[in-house]
């Protein structure tokens, strides 16, 4: 029997996870606190505690704050607001509760999609005395977004506005007209005061007006389940189990459907197909199991599957595409660029990926689309992405587990956006690439030389060009056949239509990138002189090349010495404000960490430089000697 | 447990010999079966463990043919430092704080499993399931990583490493229910027993060895007592109770009105000590 048949078969009924979202004072964390104390949920020696630190912090004077109880960290203790987002647990006689406890501070949206992506209902609290803010417009927009379709709309601090009917009926008839967009499948609007406790787990007669269930008996009843076990079936691997040659078994929890042994299962992406033998559990192997089971599969045949493959029912099949259209809600502090690689994690999956288009910026306020180049910290888009293979996936709206992806920040690694996909653009299975006869070693071979990408970068008027003129002269007299790829130059023609901010500045460098990867494909050695200020860019065409092809080279001139030289007059011109986004002046330069080769220019001739390159082209044996 | 053996290097599973740890190390055997859990147990002595978990460990390694790795903060001893002489903050600290950074250290893991969960303490509620520590095993609330989905985020760089919490979402009555469940084994303290205690400071304390010095007017009486957590048995307070065996204590739990830590004296120290002991690399 599978586990969530047991829960079944016992009479349990599924947990209830459910998030809770308003503005700051609108008394959230005063409403768990509530909750949890009239369901005697409160512990002696933590109420004792909570009476100690209520004459302390509490702003409620001689009562018992019952926000403190959930506001867990001390400096959001101080400050009166909750920074992140805390979980609660508790249950009844009829279901178990996870609550997530979300920010209402503007800045932290964030917090809240984390919260939410998790819950099936949210309570979003309005303070009746204020009505709808732009925040609650914002929470809204941002749990159906997030795929929530239960809203409980809690009209609180009702007893501030003497339990009056007509200001909850404008408050609810005002929130319906917002959210008739949104696809919320119910919204149950409830009038409460937390804080004296009408219509939490009571039914207040404070207002007899109001004939509908009170909070609790609410989140006791409500059916939210949406049938996963129902739908076809979907396991992503997350680990191939191997103890001994005679067994393999593919372990992961199944999304959504159910399989037994007999059944037939296709690998997604590849498309190869295979019959389920076991289903393997430490208490015996199952005759069946269904979405939120961890199992382990074995199959009839030798299929190669290895983590990240998403097995699914061949008769319906999720698709598979390596570009796509997606929400993004953006959680880093850097803003997005489109064209950085980012590091996109699926399922189990973890593939590169780009923005490619910014199609608009959401303004989850109004909902109202806006074109945009970038997105910041908790702005909300719909982009399209490339990812560097095809990926399985449904849309998100069809079944979350498999149509969510959050993006990694390569330097940082923070996660710097949660992403639902929307569709796919184009179906990879119809892009084959080329095979080709001749490859770029036996061109190369011809040259008697290895393919490379030597990358010059550093300041403006750090000596760049100069260095790498030098050096294509040098090797063109060994004989080397070269090509030379100069930041100005090249902005003349192929990149014309680029300007200077950051997002342009990637695109430039992406594009550089591949037609130096096409120098190399043809057996040459390409020398690229870029500014190319990120380390994100940079890593990105070394990733385009093959292991040991990019060679960069930092040209490590001191800015003081690049604004004395100012060869093109560029530094004077950004220094009095007329040039923006310059390089060295407002605009970072990040250092390469671990370049290949460092030229340290203090006062060494360019000449000097160039040596230094041939010498370690020689010893990486780029060219003979 | 299986994102973790995937994506890391050098996993361990800390063990503190506890009911969760015991959970943790159950749903370990079914993650990985036919398998056995590819890392080794981690214990941090900080040797005044009772002796009926000692032992305990020491079979339970036996019994599952798992790698048991011991580490002593042998500093600590030298410098002669007990919960009995040092307080409970100083021997916290350089026992547990200081003996687990040793230990992370030593075999340089990058992954540590805890059975810490967000229902035992306000601080712990804010810990994340995949929790980001620096390379001085730091812990900092403010940049945390957002955890959406079931999608962990597990890059770290080079010298950083993850705590991870696989019972996050687990309340303590659910870890009963488990444990009854799966008849799962646990330390015989957890089930009420004649047992030497002295009351001090409000909490009834169990002699466990010669080593407690008995203050004036204390002398040892033999009471039917029980633990809900445990930890080193001179900072750890036993409970009057007569439960004894699993459906016992479940309903013994349902009608508690006390919670869990109660019986740590380590937490009373100061409001917000967990989250302290948290910013240092205490689990």
């Amino acid at each position: 029997m599978s586990a969530a048949e047991k829960l079944a078969q016992r009479g349990v009924l599924p947990t209830l996870r459910f998030l809770t979202c308003g503005s700051v004072d609108d008394g959230k964390s005063t409403l768990i606190g509530r909750l949890l104390f009239e369901q005697k949920l409160i512990f002696d020696d933590q109420l004792a505690a909570l009476e100690r630190d209520s004459k302390k912090h509490g702003t409620v004077g001689d009562d018992i704050d019952f926000a403190l109880l959930v506001d867990g960290l001390e400096a959001e203790r101080e400050q009166g607001i909750t920074i992140d987002v805390a979980y609660r647990y508790f249950s009844t006689d009829k279901r178990a509760f996870i609550v997530a406890d979300t920010p209402g501070h503007e800045q932290y949206t964030r917090n809240m999609a984390t919260g939410a992506s998790n819950a099936d209902l949210a309570i979003i609290l309005v303070d009746a005395r204020k009505g709808l803010l732009t925040q609650t417009f914002r929470h809204a927009t941002i749990v159906s977004l997030i795929g929530i379709r239960h809203v409980v709309l809690a009209v609180n601090k009702i007893d501030l506005v003497d339990y009056d009917e007509t200001v909850f009926d404008k408050i609810v008839a005002d929130f319906a007209d917002f959210a008739e967009s949104l696809g919320f499948r119910s919204i149950t609007p409830i009038p409460m005061s937390a804080r004296h406790g009408d219509n939490i787990s009571n039914p207040s007669a404070r207002t007899p007006w109001f004939k509908g269930q009170h909070l609790l008996a609410h989140l006791e009843a409500i059916d939210v389940e949406e049938d996963r076990a129902g739908r076809p079936f979907r396991m992503a691997v997350q680990w191939v189990n191997r103890p001994h040659l005679d067994f393999r078994g593919f372990a992961g929890t199944i999304s959504s459907g159910s399989i037994k042994p007999g059944d037939e299962i296709v690998v997604a992406a590849s498309g190869r197909k295979s019959r389920v033998t076991r289903i393997v559990t430490a208490g015996g192997d199952l005759d069946r199991a269904q979405a939120g089971d961890a199992v382990t599969l074995t199959l009839a045949d030798e299929v190669d599957i290895a983590r990240g493959d998403l097995l699914a029912a061949p008769q319906d099949r999720p698709q598979v595409a390596d570009q796509f259209a997606a929400h993004l809600i953006w959680m880093a502090d850097e803003k997005m660029l489109p064209g950085r690689s980012y590091l996109m994690k699926i399922g189990a999956r973890l593939v590169p990926a780009s923005i490619t288009e910014l199609k608009h910026r959401v303004d989850v306020n109004t909902l109202d689309k806006h074109a945009a180049k970038t997105l910041a910290l908790n702005e909300v888009g719909f982009c399209n992405l490339n990812a560097g293979a095809p990926i399985a996936f449904d849309p998100y709206a069809e079944n979350h587990d498999t149509g969510a992806f959050i993006l990694i920040d390569r330097f940082t690694n923070s996660t710097a956006a949660a992403g639902m996909i929307s569709f796919g653009l184009r179906r990879a299975t119809n892009v084959h690439l080329q095979e080709l006869a001749v490859d770029k070693a036996q061109r190369a071979r011809l040259k008697h030389q290895k393919p490379a990408v030597l990358w010059f970068t550093g300041l403006s008027g750090a000596g760049k060009s100069t260095v790498a003129n030098i050096v294509e002269a040098r090797l063109n007299a060994r004989g080397a056949h070269t090509i030379l790829l100069d930041g100005d130059n090249v902005r003349h023609g192929l990149n014309r239509d680029l300007g200077f901010t950051d997002a342009d500045r990637v695109e430039n460098i992406r594009r550089v990138g591949e037609v130096a990867k096409l120098m190399t494909e043809a057996g040459l050695i390409a020398l690229c002189s870029f500014i190319s200020p990120f380390r994100a860019e940079r890593r990105m065409v070394r990733e385009l090349l093959g292991e040991g092809e990019f060679i960069e080279v930092f040209v490590d001139t001191p800015l003081e010495d690049c604004i004395a030289r100012d060869p093109k007059g560029l530094y004077k011109r950004a220094l009095a404000g007329e040039i923006k986004n310059f390089t060295g002046v407002d605009q970072a330069y990040e250092r390469p960490e671990a370049a290949e080769i460092v030229l340290a220019r203090n006062g060494e001739s360019a000449e000097k430089s160039a040596d230094e390159v041939i010498a370690q082209l020689i010893e990486r044996g780029i060219i003979e000697h | 447990m299986r994102e973790v053996v995937a994506e890391f290097r050098n996993p361990v599973m800390l063990y503190s010999i506890g009911k969760d740890s015991s959970v943790m190390l159950h749903i370990a055997m079914k993650a990985f079966f036919p398998a056995k859990p590819p890392f080794p147990l981690l214990h941090v002595d900080t040797t005044w463990k009772f002796r009926e978990m000692i032992s305990f460990r020491d079979e339970t390694a036996a019994r599952l043919g798992l790698d048991l790795l011991i580490h002593v903060n042998d500093e600590g001893v030298a410098r002669g430092v007990s919960p009995v002489a040092s307080g409970s903050s100083v021997h916290t600290q350089v026992m547990k704080t200081e003996g687990l950074r040793q230990a992370l250290d030593k075999w340089g893991f990058d992954a540590a499993f805890g059975g810490a969960r967000r229902d035992e303490e306000k601080s712990r509620a804010k810990e994340r399931i995949f929790s980001h520590r620096s390379a001085q095993h730091g812990w900092d609330p403010r940049n945390q990583r957002p955890e959406l989905w079931r999608l962990f985020n597990t890059r770290i760089k080079a010298g950083e490493s993850m705590r991870v919490f696989p019972l996050s979402n687990w309340t303590e009555l659910d870890v009963w229910d488990y444990i009854a469940e799966e008849d799962i084994p646990v330390v015989p303290l957890y089930f009420a027993k004649e047992r030497p205690v002295v009351e001090r400071d409000g909490a009834l304390i169990m002699v466990d060895d010669a080593r407690l010095p008995l203050l004036q007017g204390e002398t040892p009486r033999m009471e039917k007592v029980r633990f809900r957590t445990l930890g080193c048995y001179p900072l750890t307070g036993a409970i009057h109770s007569d439960a004894a065996n699993l459906d016992e204590i479940i309903a013994e739990m349902r009608a508690s009105t006390t919670s869990e830590r109660q019986g740590r004296l380590i937490d009373h120290d100061e409001s917000g000590s967990m989250e302290k002991k948290k910013r240092e690399g205490y689990f």
